[in-house]
């Protein structure tokens, strides 16, 4: 294929893409690997790293808009970066030394798995209980605007959700993703976070967690800069719009439809690495 | 519900976060206009070549040195450009983080300074240091 007919092809793939990430809350990085390696026979290596890039991008784009409702917690953000960014660090690490197909294969393992996160299951409750102390002495505790004025919450299981957080970075490491929907997982089910601001948290979380793997993935060579070009600004228009969207748009069926598309592309990439495709 | 132990620095976390938010909406766009800047350059030279990536070769890839980079995007060389943006655009949430340990600093936070500053060496570390 010539450059001038796979850039392009590529950038409406990243974009829309991009696009059903922000609908679906999911992130345009779960796609967008399957996308480049199924559709474009683009080696994984390749294409993680040019999702992982992309993913800094809607991450730092989108947090402005997020910022300016009030709902992040940057210090619960800030704390559990510290457990994210050495879980990249591992991810990355790991990712260098792993095969292609090994890597496909735990790819299409969170792809099946994020489906099914989020096809159902409701949030965690609100938590009424006492905070634990790490909680207490690390003043996770906040409180977020609602239509009736500010409501507090509490945090628990401070330690459990640190340490699943390191393994959400080592995932987003490992594959390039932002791995969001494990990063709510961890505040919102495990650590009781209120899922408003569990979502809003985690999306500001992802950028600085893609940024400590991009050292290793640029010193390896993951990081092709023609490839990157379009998946970076196709993601990014897509996310940018879909984000505008998501406040008008009725997204139930859209988030099983997409549910059942990522699942499809899990199990082929599972298939695909088992047979040596990658 | 009331509670007693909202944090009385409330309005100043609000304001960083917004400067926060700023930054970083910055730093994409300019790194996005920097990268599309190459990349039409890059289509316009060598549009008619072919691209293929369907074989992993490390070296082909690997970060030249900063300096090297920098260098070439002067001469006009569309995929230094383009590296020159996805560089500027690692280093966005870095700047975040730099702005934060400043901005807890003045709060006079002490502890999420110190945990800050924790994620800014493992990002420098990732960034500069050794690790592979």
């Amino acid at each position: 294929m010539t450059t001038l007919l796979f850039i392009p092809l590529v950038l409406l793939g990243s974009f829309v893409a991009g696009l059903l990430g922000a609908l679906t809350g999911l992130g345009g990085g779960v796609v967008i690997v399957p996308l480049l390696v199924v559709a474009f026979h683009v080696n994984i290596k390749y294409a993680i790293g040019a999702s992982l890039i992309s993913v800094i991008a809607t991450s730092s784009g989108a947090a402005a808009a997020y910022v300016r409702e009030g709902f992040s917690n940057i210090r619960i953000g800030m704390f559990l970066e510290i457990a994210t960014t050495m879980g990249a660090l591992f991810g990355a690490f790991l990712a260098a030394r792993l095969a292609g197909g090994i890597i496909a294969i735990v790819f299409g393992s969170v792809l099946i798995i994020s489906s099914v996160l989020s096809m159902g299951r409701g949030h965690g409750e609100k938590f009424t209980g006492p905070p634990d102390r790490w909680a207490i002495r690390l003043k996770l505790s906040s409180a977020y605007p609602t239509a009736h004025g500010p409501e507090n919450y509490k945090v628990c299981r401070v330690p459990a959700g640190f340490g699943m957080m390191f393994g959400a970075g080592t995932l987003s490491g490992l594959l390039g993703i932002g791995s969001g929907a494990f990063k709510v997982l961890a505040m919102d089910q495990v650590m009781r976070i209120p899922f408003k601001v569990s979502t809003t948290t985690s999306n500001f979380m992802i950028g600085v967690t893609a940024a400590a793997s991009a050292g290793i993935y640029l010193r390896r060579g993951f990081v092709a800069p023609v490839l990157v070009m379009p998946v970076v600004l196709g993601v990014l228009a897509g996310s940018v719009i879909g984000t505008r969207v998501l406040v008008r748009a009725r997204t139930r069926w859209l988030r099983i439809i997409f549910a059942l598309v990522i699942a499809a592309l899990g199990i082929e990439m599972v298939y695909g690495g088992i047979t040596g495709r990658f | 519900m009331a509670e007693s132990n909202k944090p009385p620095s409330r309005w100043n976390d609000e304001r960083v976060e917004r400067i926060m938010g700023t930054l970083l909406q910055n730093g994409v766009i300019i790194s996005a206009v920097v990268v599309l800047a190459g990349g039409i350059l890059y289509l316009l030279r060598y549009g008619r070549l072919p691209l293929r990536y369907e074989n992993f070769v490390a070296e082909r890839e690997s970060l030249r040195g900063l300096g090297v980079v920098a260098n070439s995007a002067l001469h006009g060389d569309a995929r230094a450009i383009i590296e020159v943006g996805l560089l500027l655009l690692i280093a966005t949430p870095v700047a975040r983080v730099l702005f934060s340990i400043i901005a807890f600093a003045l709060e006079k936070d002490r502890l999420y300074a110190v945990l800050t500053l924790i994620v800014f060496l493992i990002l420098i570390y990732s960034l500069f240091g050794g690790a592979t």
